[in-house]
């Protein structure tokens, strides 16, 4: 029998080995298609929101100063620009408006800012996908607010963004300056945070020691601190995701571990008759591999696919919950397709590998004893 | 004659080795049709000054992470419970946890 042939041959005795416990076996492919698929949609969706992080807020500001009044932001006085315009290295610095607005009507909260330039003038906002989907609005509509003295004020939408800007724009209301210091209250010589641009970006980290030394109620934040957040963002090892990963993944472990390794009396039985009719312990070991490759393969690959339709085609709808949270205001984005391969490689050395060598072991205990002893039991 | 098991189970391998490839195409082919839209949200990002994402818009330090205050996220009062659960999926800041040891 040729090499090819023998193999096709065991794969047909394994595959209706497999069979004849139909029912043990197709739970077993689905809970460890299930458990791949879950550990794959974290992975996909991680990886491409950290890709996409890292390609947009590499635009991000290179250094924002903030103030801190008693433990907390606060509003920067516009007369600090100078200050920190002094130092040398830094091309410019301007104040940045921003903050929050609670509208009880939608009970949701929105993001206020202000660009650097507006060109609609005062009356009017551009708001953002998430906020029109809640407040059901539409260009040419008037959105109430209320000031900081309660009093009531209409401001009208004179466009909204687009859909591919959500993850970045989806719950984002901007308006002009005047209108913002008019619904907070802000006075004319304060600013939310300042923004600085630094000529050289090598400079950031010195410069940034400068500015906290010349102010010290001022706190810098440096875009690379501002990248670094987003590539903690998910991380594997903190918070809920490993203990809800975990929890899961030890069930599975002992779960396969328990099929694996504990060869039924039926089982064993079987490796006796083989080798009494005749088979070699390696071609009980070849069948014991297709055993462990047939499950193990089918459920990496059909977890991996729907994973990845889940996450880049569907929108990540089994996410959607906990991302979701308290939020009123949800994005709803389509991710770019991210594959990393070194991940999936250690997906499948994670999943497969020690599911197949788990089935191998228990097997080649039992077919290396006498067959006599192994039937008998 | 009916066909071997073996012969099914090599298709069904094929057919799923295949449908791998084929997102791996996919990604690569949206990877690269997403450009355009991808250089629109940068300039977004630049234009309007923006330093986060928006995932989670359920509190001031979820919505803001780089901008959270170093008391986060008792910000909102002292004893004030955690956001549940995108305070658990999203970690302090580095740069708040290392604030002062620099």
């Amino acid at each position: 029998m040729g090499g090819v042939e023998k193999q096709r041959s065991i794969i047909d005795f394994t595959l209706s080995s497999l069979l004849r416990r139909k029912g043990k076996n197709a739970a077993l492919l689905t809970v460890y298609a299930l458990v791949v698929f879950f550990l794959a949609s974290v992975m996909f969706f991680t990886q491409a929101i950290r890709k996409e992080a890292a390609a947009l807020l590499a635009s991000a500001p290179e250094l924002v100063v903030q103030r801190t009044v008693a433990g907390r932001h606060d509003l920067i006085p516009l007369g600090y620009i100078e200050k920190i315009r002094g130092i040398r290295g830094i091309s410019a610095v301007r104040g940045r408006l921003w903050g929050y607005y609670y509208d009880p009507l939608f009970l949701a909260n929105y993001t206020l800012v202000v660009p650097e330039a507006f060109p609609w003038g005062t009356g009017t906002i551009v708001i953002g996908q998430a906020v029109a989907r809640r407040t059901m609005t539409v260009e040419g509509s008037v959105m109430p607010f209320h000031t900081y003295s309660g009093k009531p004020v209409n401001l009208t939408v004179v466009n909204i963004m687009p859909a591919t800007t959500e993850l970045v724009a989806a719950d984002l209301i901007l308006l002009s300056a005047d209108d913002f210091r008019m619904l907070f209250g802000v006075p004319p010589g304060l600013a939310t945070d300042l923004v600085v641009e630094v000529a050289n970006p090598a400079e950031v980290p010195t410069i940034a020691r400068k500015i906290g030394a010349l102010l010290p109620d001022t706190r810098p934040i440096s875009r690379d601190e501002i990248l670094r957040t987003y590539e903690a963002v998910f991380d594997w090892r903190s918070g809920i995701l490993l203990t809800l990963l975990s929890g899961a993944l030890l069930a599975f472990v002992i779960f396969a571990w328990d099929k694996a390794t504990g060869l039924s009396a039926e089982e064993r039985k079987e490796i006796g008759i083989l080798k009494a009719v005749g088979w070699d312990t390696g071609d009980v070991l070849l069948m014991k591999f297709w055993e462990g490759t047939a499950i193990s393969l089918s459920a990496f690959l059909a977890g991996v696919i729907l994973a990845y339709l889940h996450v880049f085609i569907a929108a990540a709808p089994f996410f959607e919950p906990v991302i979701k949270g308290w939020s009123v205001l949800y994005p709803q984005f389509r991710l770019t397709p991210a594959l990393d391969f070194s991940s999936l490689a250690v997906l499948f050395f994670l999943t497969v590998v020690p599911y197949t060598v788990a089935t191998i072991v228990p097997a080649w205990r039992a077919a290396t004893v006498d067959p006599d002893a192994v039937m008998r039991g | 004659m009916p066909l071997r098991k073996s012969t099914i189970f090599i298709t069904f391998t094929l057919l799923n080795l295949a449908a791998l490839l084929a997102i791996v195409a996919h990604a690569a082919l949206s990877s690269r049709g997403a450009a355009p839209v991808q250089a629109m949200r940068r300039g977004l990002v630049k234009h309007f000054s923006l330093t986060d994402l928006v995932l989670f818009t359920d509190a001031r330090y979820t919505r803001h992470p780089s901008m959270a205050d170093l008391n986060t996220p008792f910000q909102d009062y002292p004893m004030s419970f955690e956001h549940f659960p995108s305070g658990s999926l999203l970690p302090p800041p580095p740069h708040v946890r290392a604030y002062g040891r620099r």
